[in-house]
């Protein structure tokens, strides 16, 4: 089942624009960084939020194998998924290689990747 | 603050009961609490009830009322949700609402009926408590959150696959004797690390199972149980409950919950101890890496130790501090919405001396809960502690 046709304001733009090539991120005043759509920095609770571009290069901080998935992601698994820092902004994506080359401390690029399963899009990390 | 007496407590059988309605798993353990209580359903003036699945699992909202009805109490009900802490968030209310004087007799508890959807049905089921847009579009499990957990602890704290491993058969050791555990059998660290992956580097038996059942306590306060001579010598004396971000990579700690560390630091408070007084817990194992943040959280072990504290005995039951006595989520089963009274429930029985391992905590006074929601964005601590 796909729910392509629900589109989610501030998600789905964020993936559109990761498309364009032009990824970015919520910054708080303090120099958090948060994925839309918020009206609120948690850090501060200020609603001070600017759009600054995300940076090229991210570092996986922690990831895992998923052998068991969601039925949403049955055809695509097993797949690494990784929590990866791009600067301020942390995103959890799935990892576009070999779960078995998948390391902490890699450097990945964002993207968007369409599932196996449902041709629905996921946030990818892809290794430099 | 007024303690509140925990005069009853009921639980189903934990495990696959497919074919059972939450209503009928509710009933059994409610009408056993109000028994064990001695306390007619009459008496009750509310129901606090807990539930994380019911749309998905039986097409089912607006439970309280339907959970009243089954148990034959005419009162207001309502349900919680906090994911696997709905019934942990239900007792704190049920805690409060007594102590502020609204209520002197409540019943309490949660249950669940998940294995009617199946592995694949479970798992979608479960996700939901993590952020739909941005963790569980990108493929995140709740194994899966937690494996991101486990690894980062790894490489944070050090530790390994067979340090969780011996949680695992720490908790099924303490599972045997349970009649209400859904895994009455003991495991090898072998059958642990050589299990099938469910998210790396958590296999099928570091993780809890999927589980029907249903909890339930009669809380009263203390002037009801005196004018009615009720046997209640276990009290909660504590209560707290913490929050977090949402998101996992949101979060400031990736290998710690200080949600449950805000939970545990309330709780301890309210009922005026601290972590050294605590004898014996009942902690969150919904994964065996999620034993070790708990009892961080809880302060029983320094951030980084405890990971080593079954592996090293410390936590058996004949170590110093016993945990999951039970068998925990990892072996009892998780039901998830009847998870946090459950322990409440266990507890008691372990306080009270009626619990087939209470004879490991003989003259233990103080023991104490933690439920956790998600990965752990809700967090609950109870603490209770009987007359000597």
């Amino acid at each position: 089942m796909s729910d392509d046709e629900t589109y989610d304001a501030g998600y789905d733009d964020w993936l559109d624009a990761v498309e364009e090539g032009e990824a970015y991120y919520l910054e708080g005043p303090e120099g958090d960084g948060w994925l839309p759509p918020r009206r609120v920095d948690p850090a501060t609770g200020s609603r001070q939020l600017t759009e600054k571009r995300l940076p090229e290069t991210g570092e996986v901080e922690t990831f895992t194998v998923v052998h068991v998935p969601t039925p949403a992601f049955e055809q695509d698994a097993p797949f690494a998924t990784a929590i990866a820092r791009f600067g301020p902004a942390r995103i959890t994506g799935i990892v576009e290689a070999d779960p078995s080359d998948v390391e902490v401390g890699m450097a990945v690029t964002v993207g968007v990747m369409e599932t196996e399963t449902t041709g629905d899009r996921a946030v990818v990390f892809r290794p430099q | 603050m007024t303690d509140v007496r925990i005069a009853g407590v009921g639980l189903t059988k934990f495990g696959a009961s497919p074919e059972r309605t939450g209503r009928d798993l509710f009933a059994e353990a409610g009408l056993d609490a109000l028994d064990d209580a001695g306390v007619d359903q009459d008496a009750v003036e509310a129901l606090f009830y807990g539930n994380f699945m019911g749309e998905l699992a039986e097409h089912q909202g607006h439970q309280g009322p339907l959970m009243a009805e089954a148990v034959g109490v005419d009162a207001p009900a309502t349900r919680y949700e906090a994911a696997c802490a709905s019934s942990g968030v239900a007792v704190a209310e049920a805690v409060k609402n007594i102590r502020n004087g609204e209520r002197d007799v409540v019943l309490v508890g949660g249950a669940e009926r998940m294995t009617n959807l199946g592995t694949a049905g479970a798992t979608e089921a479960l996700a939901i408590a993590a952020d739909d847009l941005w963790e569980v579009k990108a493929g995140m499990t709740f194994p899966g959150a937690y494996a991101l957990m486990a690894n980062a602890y790894f490489s944070e704290y050090g530790g390994d696959q067979e340090d969780l491993a011996a949680i695992a058969v720490k908790n099924h050791e303490n599972a045997v004797p349970n009649e209400k555990a859904q895994y009455q059998r003991e495991i090898s660290i072998a059958d642990v690390v050589e299990a099938p992956m469910v998210a790396e580097p958590l296999g099928l038996y570091d993780s809890c199972p999927i589980s029907d059942g249903a909890s339930a306590l009669v809380l009263t306060s203390e002037a009801f149980a005196e004018e009615h001579d009720l046997d209640a010598p276990v009290s909660i004396t504590g209560t707290g409950q913490g929050g977090d971000l949402m998101a996992l990579h949101d979060r400031d700690y990736l290998a710690r919950s200080p949600a449950a560390d805000e939970a545990a630091a309330a709780a301890y408070a309210d009922a005026g101890v601290s972590a050294a007084d605590v004898d014996v817990a009942e902690v969150h194992d919904c994964f065996t890496i999620a034993e070790v943040l708990a009892m961080e959280s809880l302060g029983l072990f320094e951030v980084g130790e405890g990971i080593s504290a079954a592996s090293e005995g410390k936590t058996t039951r004949e170590g110093e501090l016993p945990v999951n006595l039970s068998g925990g989520l990892k072996a009892k089963g998780h039901p998830v919405g009847a998870t946090g009274a459950s322990q409440l429930a266990e507890m008691t029985s372990l306080l009270r001396g009626d619990h087939p391992n209470s004879e490991y905590v003989e003259g233990a006074t103080t023991g104490v809960t933690h439920n956790a929601g998600g990965t752990v964005a809700s967090a609950v601590v109870h603490v209770l502690e009987v007359e000597q």
